[in-house]
């Protein structure tokens, strides 16, 4: 049994890092774990996707269509992008937060109403947080990564006290206060 | 302890324990990072080369000298490093000598798709392929006892899903045997005609041992798999794609999964493929084994059934083996596309809103600026490889004159010292009327802040001799010089009119630092005055990420600003504010 989880977003908004967090944390149950993620140009305001892939055995580093079994999305447009990925009984944990991508912004496209809506009216089994509240209730707008793991975090079986332990191996220790308050705000939202 | 490694790192960690003792390296997605991870071993003698050519001659260097060396590049950069690459394979080496190249099916972030184990077959070179960060780790340090066995440099060929993917790997100690003696021998280093017809015959003796190798010991050594499961399909693959396979198929086929593409096996491809009904050759890019295959008279189903285009992944090879295909949620929603764009802050942005507003041709060049490109900014027209912005200008305006008033290059302050200080020689020496622009942000950004000639600073951040761009263009005949700063337009503006109009060659240094280095100071986001702003939309012409329009006017959002100005420049009725 392999479970498949996507975390996307968009560039900047710290995919990268919410991947390390959550591999760690993976590695430390001791399951076969492959992470796969894109550096480069599509890092610059791009849509960017990372894929952890945990089991018994994993082959494949990529997630495709119908394969995902939790997506968490870092923008409201990106979980409307990446919806196809998820399994048609997975989870779909969204940030409210919206970034016009430039095609918006230049008026060559619409940024799409009621985006979350008729992400609900497909069935699927949404979770919605507003984590940017959440981390700059932490004490920094960066920490929204932290928060999205938090909020994940409280939906798989592995304990909170790995999960801490992941982000304290991940962050800056300067930082360290501030994530772990992320974290918990995001696990407890 | 297994651990995750990034595939990059854990090609790094090999070269450690593998006792690698000098790497040079170019950067280029998505191999940067196993030079960057090289670098924090203190045993490594590390380093960034100006370019792949200088990298792969200071490897070879190295390894003649009795030293185990390596050098690191993406697939282009191999374009560049043929030239060395050619001749070595006839060298061979003293100690081992590896190179890695990282191709990028999909195009990631690449101008072009080509396949480098084309580069092993022509230039006679050994090449492993690893599939997982275990395998990087193994291969890399295998390749080195290879290197040293055959007399030959070897070409360690990743893929990006390889090299950024994160997987298990097991570190174990380093061995370092420390330097081999060197003795001259200009029989074997000297290539010269007739030393170098001398050299080839040993090439081809060697390329028969590799593959004699290749059908038997490679098996034993864990560098190529077979496992027959029974069935009546067979699988022939290597790399990523063995990965994808496995996991679409599983155990209801046979695999034939080949570490070493060059030279490439005859007897056991052969023997395998008879077991089988059908055969299939899985293999991204273009169909190198598949050729082979048909060559040696075995018949495989390959670029018929699969294509020569893309990345290959575990749907693809479900669809076309099984019939089989997933199902998946949609939503009635009609989703815009996210592109890549600079950087709020980035300094080239004020570059290209001017050369946009003065509507001149720009050859542009490979880097971050390559978005330049992009809507609403538009301001690139050509864009090929590293230094072909200054130089096809050149050619532009030689074609017809008339272009030398209203044609400009744009290039990276890394790119030009790569290849576009060759062009710009050429420009000089060749009387040409060109402008021109170093977009010199004191770092190698869009491959994630390499330092480079012209920062001042070696890999390991150690202060160094930097390159002064203005007497280097003085010393090559170029005296038209100046230097702007882009974050003000006007003075921008200028200097570009001015240029465009002066007889002879021109450059213009338009110097400000990457908004993402961490020495930057930025200033406080700004913020629009919503009674001021009369919604003309100026202020949305610079492409800026933390710019939009909320309930009809300019926003600017506060977590991406970072007070570069630009913005506030274009704005007529003052709406632009500090916040």
């Amino acid at each position: 049994m392999t479970t498949s989880i996507m975390i996307v977003g968009v560039g900047g908004q710290g995919t990268l890092l919410a991947s390390r967090i959550l591999g760690s944390a993976l590695v430390s149950e001791g399951y076969d774990v492959k992470v796969s993620e894109v550096h480069g140009m599509s890092q610059r305001g791009g849509s960017v996707v990372t894929y952890v892939k945990f089991g018994d055995k994993v082959y494949s580093p990529v997630i495709e269509k119908g394969e995902a079994d939790i997506i968490l999305s870092f923008e409201q447009l990106e979980a409307a992008r990446w919806l196809p990925y998820l399994k048609p009984d997975g989870k779909l944990i969204v940030n409210t937060q919206k970034i016009d991508p430039m095609t918006v912004v230049t008026g060559a496209a619409k940024y799409p109403d009621n985006v979350l809506e008729t992400l609900s009216a497909t069935g699927v089994d949404l979770i919605t947080l507003d984590s940017l509240s959440l981390a700059l209730k932490a004490g920094s707008a960066k920490a929204v990564n932290v928060v999205l793991i938090g909020a994940m975090a409280s939906k798989t079986d592995i304990a909170k006290d790995k999960w801490l332990k992941a982000v304290e191996e991940n962050v800056p220790p300067k930082f360290k206060e501030l994530n772990l308050k992320a974290f918990e705000l995001g696990y407890n939202s | 302890m297994k651990r995750l490694y990034l595939g990059n790192e854990a090609v790094a960690r090999g070269l450690y324990e593998a006792g690698c003792r000098v790497a040079s390296s170019y950067p280029g997605t998505p191999s940067t990072e196993i030079t960057e991870f090289a670098s924090k071993y203190d045993e490594i003698y590390c380093e960034w080369a100006p370019n792949e050519k200088v990298a792969t001659e200071t490897a070879a260097g190295a390894a003649i000298a009795g030293a185990r060396s390596f050098c690191a590049m993406k697939h282009v950069g191999l374009n560049v490093a043929a030239d060395p690459l050619f001749t070595a394979s006839y060298t061979g080496v003293n100690a081992g000598m590896l190179i890695a190249v990282a191709d990028d099916p999909g195009m990631h972030s690449s101008q072009n798709e080509q396949d480098s184990r084309h580069y092993a077959l022509a230039s006679k070179t050994m090449m492993l392929e690893p599939s997982d960060s275990a395998e990087c780790l193994y291969f890399t340090k295998k390749a080195y006892e290879l290197s040293e066995k055959f007399d030959t440099p070897v070409i360690l060929r990743l893929t990006t899903r390889v090299s950024h993917s994160r997987s298990l790997a097991e570190e174990s100690e380093r061995v370092d045997n420390g330097l081999l003696p060197y003795e001259k021998n200009p029989q074997k280093y000297v290539m010269m005609p007739a030393m170098a017809i001398k050299r080839h015959v040993v090439v081809e003796d060697r390329i028969l041992k590799q593959t004699a190798w290749n059908e038997k010991e490679a098996f034993d050594e864990g560098i190529n798999k077979m496992e027959i499961n029974g069935g009546d399909i067979g699988v022939i693959t290597s790399g990523i794609c063995y990965q994808y396979a496995k996991e679409a198929l599983g155990d209801k086929v046979s695999y034939l999964k080949l570490g070493c593409v060059y030279p490439l096996p005859v007897n056991v491809i052969k023997e395998f493929a008879s077991k089988f009904k059908t055969v299939y050759v899985i293999e991204e890019l273009d169909d190198y084994i598949e050729s082979h295959c048909k060559k040696i008279g075995v018949n495989v189903l390959g670029k018929d059934v699969f294509t020569l285009q893309g990345e290959y992944f575990q749907s693809l090879v479900k669809k076309v083996v099984l019939g089989e295909e997933n199902k998946y949620l949609k939503a009635d929603i009609e989703v815009p596309a996210r592109p890549p764009v600079l950087c709020a802050g980035c300094p080239h942005r004020g570059l290209f809103y001017a050369l946009k507003k003065l509507g001149v041709t720009v050859s542009g060049d490979i880097g971050c600026y390559t978005l330049g490109a992009l809507a609403p900014l538009t301001a690139i027209d050509t864009c090929i490889c590293m230094g072909a912005s200054v130089s096809s200008l050149h050619g532009r305006n030689k074609a017809d004159p008339s272009n030398a008033s209203k044609s400009v290059a744009v290039i990276g302050d890394s790119t030009f010292i790569h290849s576009g200080v060759t062009g710009l020689i050429n420009v000089a020496y060749n009387k040409s009327n060109t402008v021109t622009i170093i977009l010199d942000n004191s770092i190698t950004g869009m491959t994630g802040h390499q330092q480079n000639p012209t920062t001042g600073l070696t890999i390991k951040g150690d202060p160094t001799t930097a390159v002064n761009l203005e007497k280097l263009a003085e010393a090559v005949g170029i005296h038209n010089v100046r230097v702007v700063d882009p974050y003000d337009l006007i003075e921008t503006e200028k200097a570009i009119k001015e240029e465009l109009t002066t007889d002879g060659p021109s450059l213009i240094i338009s110097r400000r630092p990457c908004a993402l280095l961490k020495y930057v100071k930025h200033n406080p986001p700004l913020e629009v005055a919503f009674d001021k702003c009369r919604s003309c939309k100026m202020c949305m012409k610079i492409g800026c990420p933390a710019i939009s329009m909320k309930d009809g006017k300019a926003f600017i959002d506060f977590t991406q600003c970072v007070g570069c100005g630009v913005c506030k420049q274009l704005c007529k009725f003052d709406a632009i504010r500090n916040q």
